[in-house]
């Protein structure tokens, strides 16, 4: 009977030290995002890629043996929600990591969070934030380069002076908003560099109908370069108004947020033709990016359900990249010490969707990516059109590039 | 003169014009239910949204032009006025505490709209296409976008109709009598909770309209109604409260003041400029342009 107590008791005690791998906590990551509000259509269309995600790396058995779980909050695209969120996150979710949502005016406010605990927080497409905080366990997944202001408008400005004649004026213009003002301080610094004369130059509310008498006021000061830093309603009316005003820039474009987006691709369709934009992926460079048509195929059926961008070419990619750093760090770690996953992401690359990223100094992407584009040759406003190559001229970087700008604006449009 | 500030002025003109229109057509509503019967209708901007993506069903499946669509079925739009007015009355008007909890009624059916909206349409940004949409016509150095034209031509046709309707029928005339004295009303026996309740339903009916126009300038999502709540009770104020032709003219005024501003000063002044401008005409004639 003693023996059986004594081998009872050894039984139970095994099973106690095995109980917790066998219940071992899923491991919390905690966001906000912009489910609602203006950028939502972006918000959602990320959530959907981290899902993607969340749901491969817990079929590949979660991380450091545990399920991955997200903890999320919506944003409303309102920056005042934020502090809030990140602080519920930790102090009462107590999630174990945290990422940004999308955009520059949600991952601003989140930073002296980030920097009071201590945290290592990975960005989702902000413009340069870390330029104000020199924050070292912040990392952008948005390749815009180690000087971001200066890499987001570098293609632009790059493709504009190698043309023959050298352009010699250029407008400013974009909203009152925190990215459009960061995307305009990288294209004043180019002006800077280049030597334009800058004959315009002014910002407008966010909240603005008719942006008719904006760029007839460019027309007016007959720039040879317009350069916009806009959000996707002012950029469909800025597009909408320079072909009503008929704009006779030989350059026209920027850091236009939306024309990457379907639904402005399909609204705007033949207006695109001429502008010179941005894209972080195009079918015409497919070759370049040979993971990520398998991923868009597997986000592309679940955006179609949840009435979310269904092209996805743009940011979610890079939301699954994000996760796919976190994760690599993470593991390389073997722990979630903070500092150590940081210190991990600063001297190591990463093999993701988009392909090989390595971090700078300042946690944005050692070498810039983001690419110029320039439309073309579109007739309709059929989305498969866009899903298919031959309406993108990719003209920067160099490694990308497939065609020169063609010049002036108008004349593409004929 | 040199004949490119000229060609910016009558553009500015034009534009200021047409984008005051606009501004007409999504506060006529607000000058029915806040000017006339004073009803705080902070939910106005939402309804407009609503009828924006009504205006995009029936383009985007059916083909039908967004703006003679939601003028056809403004008459339920109309009815859901109806229905709501009954309900922030027996909740709210009949007890006395239309002011502050009325208030906070029309906020819930804001977000509820909103909310409503994310959950059938998603996010993203929704756009219709028309035959005008890119169409522009120019007389000498005048530019007359169709995309503005159409709606402005459509929202002073509507603004004048409810002028001439509140002005030359019985029942406008009842109306405006409610605006002023609806305890007199009421002692020569008329039902001013009828007359309310229909008048706050022709404000409904005109935002399915507002939001047809706001859907064929600009693409929308569910939330961007919020961004003319300021606008509308602006216009509204800046014209008199209740005064239909006010809400036309200080409409003008401040589309005029908005594209003059953005012309020749900076758009970012726009705002400052049109507040400004209600600042001052509040200083100068508290009850407004065409307030009595």
């Amino acid at each position: 009977m003693k023996r059986l107590a004594i081998w009872f008791a050894g039984a139970l005690l095994a099973l106690c030290a095995a109980l917790p791998s066998a219940a071992q906590q899923p491991l919390k990551i905690g966001f906000g995002m912009s489910l609602t509000g203006p950028l939502a259509g972006n918000g959602k269309a990320a959530l959907i890629a981290m899902e993607i995600w969340r749901e491969d790396v817990n079929a590949r058995g979660g991380i450091l043996g545990r399920k991955v779980e997200f903890v999320y909050y919506d944003d409303q695209t309102n920056p005042s929600t934020v502090p809030s969120i990140y602080n519920k996150l930790l102090d009462v979710d107590k999630v174990d990591l945290v990422v940004s949502g999308y955009g520059t005016n949600v991952i601003a406010p989140a930073m002296p969070i980030m920097m009071q605990r201590q945290m290592t927080f990975m960005g989702l497409f902000g413009l340069n934030v870390n330029s104000k905080f020199d924050y070292d366990r912040y990392f952008q997944i948005m390749p815009a380069g180690p000087e971001p202001a200066i890499g987001w408008t570098q293609g632009y400005f790059d493709t504009a002076m190698a043309l023959n004649p050298k352009p010699a004026t250029i407008a400013l213009v974009g909203a009152d908003a925190e990215y459009p003002a960061l995307c305009l301080a990288g294209a004043r610094e180019q002006v800077k560099r280049t030597g334009l004369k800058v004959v315009y130059d002014k910002t407008y509310p966010p909240n603005t109908v008719d942006y008719s008498p904006i760029v007839r006021a460019i027309q007016a000061n007959n720039p040879d370069l317009v350069y916009v830093c806009s959000y996707p309603p002012d950029s469909a009316g800025i597009i909408r108004a320079a072909n009503e005003v008929g704009l006779k820039a030989r350059m026209f474009g920027g850091g236009m947020v939306g024309t990457q987006f379907a639904a402005l691709k399909t609204q705007l369709g033949p207006l695109l033709n001429g502008l010179v934009s941005y894209e972080s992926y195009a079918p015409d460079v497919a070759d370049k990016f040979p993971s990520v048509a398998p991923f868009l195929e597997k986000y592309q059926a679940r955006a179609a359900k949840e009435g979310v961008d269904p092209l996805g070419f743009y940011l979610p990619p890079y939301a699954y990249a994000m996760m796919e750093v976190l994760e690599h760090a993470i593991k390389g770690v073997g722990s979630l010490d903070q500092a150590k996953i940081a210190d991990y992401i600063h001297k190591n690359e990463f093999v993701t969707y988009v392909g090989k990223v390595r971090f700078a100094k300042n946690g944005e992407w050692s070498v810039p990516r983001m690419m110029t584009v320039q439309y073309h040759g579109i007739t309709g406003n059929d989305l498969d059109a866009w899903k298919k190559p031959g309406h993108v001229t990719v003209l920067a970087p160099a490694a990308y590039k497939t065609g020169n700008v063609a010049t002036p604006f108008q004349d593409n449009r004929k | 003169m040199s004949e490119i500030p000229t060609a910016l002025i009558l553009n500015a003109i034009i534009a200021g014009l047409l984008l005051g229109g606009f501004y007409a057509a999504v506060s006529v509503g607000v000058s029915i239910s806040f000017g006339m019967l004073d009803v705080v209708n902070i939910a106005h901007p939402a309804f407009i949204i609503l009828g924006s993506y009504i205006a995009y069903i029936v383009n985007d499946r059916f083909g039908f032009d967004p703006i003679a669509a939601c003028v056809l079925l403004s008459p339920l739009f109309f009815v859901l006025g109806l229905a709501i007015y009954r309900v922030y009355y027996l909740c709210f008007e009949k007890r006395g505490q239309e002011s502050l909890r009325g208030l906070a009624f029309f906020f819930g059916i804001l977000f509820i709209t909103e909310v409503a909206l994310v959950l059938v349409f998603g996010v993203d940004y929704r756009a219709v296409r028309t035959g005008y949409s890119d169409t522009t016509w120019r007389l000498g150095p005048v530019d007359f976008p169709l995309r503005l034209v159409v709606p402005f031509a459509v929202s002073v046709t509507m603004v004048a109709s409810i002028e001439m309707f509140l002005t030359r029928t019985f029942f406008g005339r009842a109306v405006l009598a409610v605006a002023q004295d609806a305890l007199a009303l009421r002692l020569m026996g008329v039902d001013t909770l009828r007359v309310k309740e229909r008048a706050f339903a022709l404000s409904i009916a005109t935002a399915a309209v507002a939001g047809s126009f706001l859907i064929v300038i600009q693409p929308v999502q569910p939330a961007i109604g919020r961004e003319y709540i300021g606008l509308v009770f602006a216009v509204c104020v800046l014209g008199g409260m209740g005064s239909i032709r006010g809400t036309l003219a200080a409409a003008f005024i401040l589309g005029l003041a908005e594209s003059f501003t953005a012309t020749f000063a900076g758009p970012s002044w726009a705002p400052a400029v049109s507040f400004g401008l209600l600042l001052a005409t509040l200083a100068l004639r508290p009850s407004g342009l065409f307030g009595r």
